[in-house]
């Protein structure tokens, strides 16, 4: 299938993105990654995205289809040489789906609520819900891996995408924060996940470094309005 | 072929009515488990230790939760007819409303019905901009999904009986028919479709509750 006209607006530091990218780089799709802040309201994203306005878009020649997780599963559906995201049983494939949109609907928005947490009492709160969502995590992993490598099994699957992309925001708030989330006393399976996936040579290039992302993010939220969660 | 295959529910639940309406769709035969939300069964905590909520999908004992992860499954295991299209940008299509129905149209439509007065009117705006992409969506086409009820008309599927209720509740018209003429053929014609038809829950008790619930908001309000 020809790989030209894959095109990728979004920036490197959004985790919404880098699943994208992830993905991309699992099938070894080219694509041009066009770089774009959202809350600058460029007019291609409006475009492309008229309902949400956010990144990540995927063009694919004619088409523009967003939000990160449904993109993700097009690029396994659309590309199916390489390997598989989505694990083969259908089972398998409803667990790595639940706990996608459990990050998507539980982890994420806490991290937005650290964020905007005044004082730390407040802060405290967070990070108790936050620590009680990385144990369930911890429960999937052991329950999705089944004593192998990743949440996909031997190789980075669907749901080390969901998750993946955002350990390194997640190094950035335990910096921010002096606190620790993915840790190894308590989460010692998820830590151990984590440092595997910065090293898988699949994904590993468009992972962040942390003290990286740190800097850029800082300088990328200063560009946002406060109410705005991402 | 019988199917070991179990419905964890309430009578009301709107996301448990995707996967009723799912299954009809598929001709899958299914034991029905009723839930109290207010006396959580033991059952229920196991199998949906994470969010302890109901629709929860029983299939030979393994637990399926979260009504659009239920539909794919189901999707995934039994393949006629299809509720997802197979032409991956038009499957990515389907998911991408699902979503919105849930992340943008639900929660505007609850904001307009759990409120008055000048919040009500503040929530109306938002809403309508909402329902304009359904509106556009339903262009050429008798259902989301083309000419058949698909996964999108699935997942909004509580506009077909839920709408009309709310309205009669906040006497409001949310799908005025001459805004949206589209959304409101769509919503008549998924709610009398003979699959879909049987299994709405009584149109009396659910005007009962959803006032009790308006009520509450209401009282709670600054």
């Amino acid at each position: 299938m020809a790989t030209s006209g894959v095109k990728l607006l979004g920036a490197k530091q959004s985790p919404f993105v880098t699943r994208v990218m992830m993905a991309l780089e699992m099938k070894s799709i080219d694509y041009e990654l066009v770089v774009m802040n959202p809350h600058l309201k460029p007019e291609l994203l409006s475009k492309t995205n008229p309902v949400h306005k956010k990144i990540p878009v995927l063009i694919h020649g004619e088409r523009a289809i967003c939000e990160s997780l449904i993109i993700v599963q097009y690029i396994d559906d659309a590309w199916t040489n390489g390997p598989s995201i989505l694990p083969p049983h259908p089972y398998d494939r409803a667990t790595a789906r639940f706990w996608a949109a459990f990050v998507d609907d539980k982890l994420v928005p806490l991290l937005g609520q650290l964020r905007e947490a005044e004082g730390e009492e407040a802060k405290e709160l967070v990070i108790k819900k936050l620590s009680e969502a990385f144990m369930r995590l911890e429960e999937a992993f052991i329950n999705c891996s089944k004593g192998k490598a990743f949440f996909g099994g031997d190789s980075v699957g669907y749901l080390d995408i969901a998750l993946g992309s955002f350990v390194g925001l997640i190094r950035v708030v335990e910096m921010m924060n002096e606190t620790k989330l993915l840790d190894e006393t308590k989460t010692s399976r998820l830590a151990g996940w984590a440092e595997r996936l910065y090293s898988d040579s699949l994904v590993k290039d468009v992972l962040m470094d942390p003290q990286l992302l740190l800097v850029q993010l800082q300088k990328f939220l200063a560009t946002m309005p406060k109410a705005a969660s991402e | 072929m019988a199917e070991d295959l179990k419905l964890m529910r309430t009578w009301s639940s709107p996301y448990a009515l995707r996967v009723v309406h799912a299954l009809k769709i598929k001709g899958l035969e299914y034991e029905t488990v009723l839930e109290d939300m207010t006396k959580k069964s033991a059952s229920l905590l196991e199998y949906n230790p994470v969010h302890k909520k109901v629709p929860v999908l029983l299939h030979n004992g393994r637990p399926v939760c979260e009504s659009l992860v239920i539909l794919e499954y189901i999707d995934d295991v039994w393949k006629q007819p299809p509720l997802l299209p197979q032409d991956p940008n038009e499957k990515a299509m389907a998911r991408f409303w699902a979503n919105f129905g849930d992340d943008k149209v639900m929660p505007l439509t609850w904001r307009v019905f759990t409120s008055e007065g000048k919040d009500q009117e503040e929530a109306i705006g938002p809403m309508m901009e909402n329902l304009k992409f359904l509106e556009e969506q339903l262009k050429g086409k008798s259902f989301f999904g083309g000419e058949a009820i698909g996964y999108t008309d699935i997942a909004f599927g509580w506009m077909g009986n839920l709408i009309s209720i709310l309205e009669e509740i906040i006497d409001l018209k949310l799908v005025d028919e001459e805004k949206f003429p589209l959304l409101s053929v769509w919503i008549n014609k998924f709610s009398d479709d003979p699959v879909i038809k049987e299994c709405w829950p009584p149109r009396d008790k659910m005007v009962e509750k959803f006032k009790v619930i308006r009520e509450r908001y209401l009282k709670q309000a600054p």
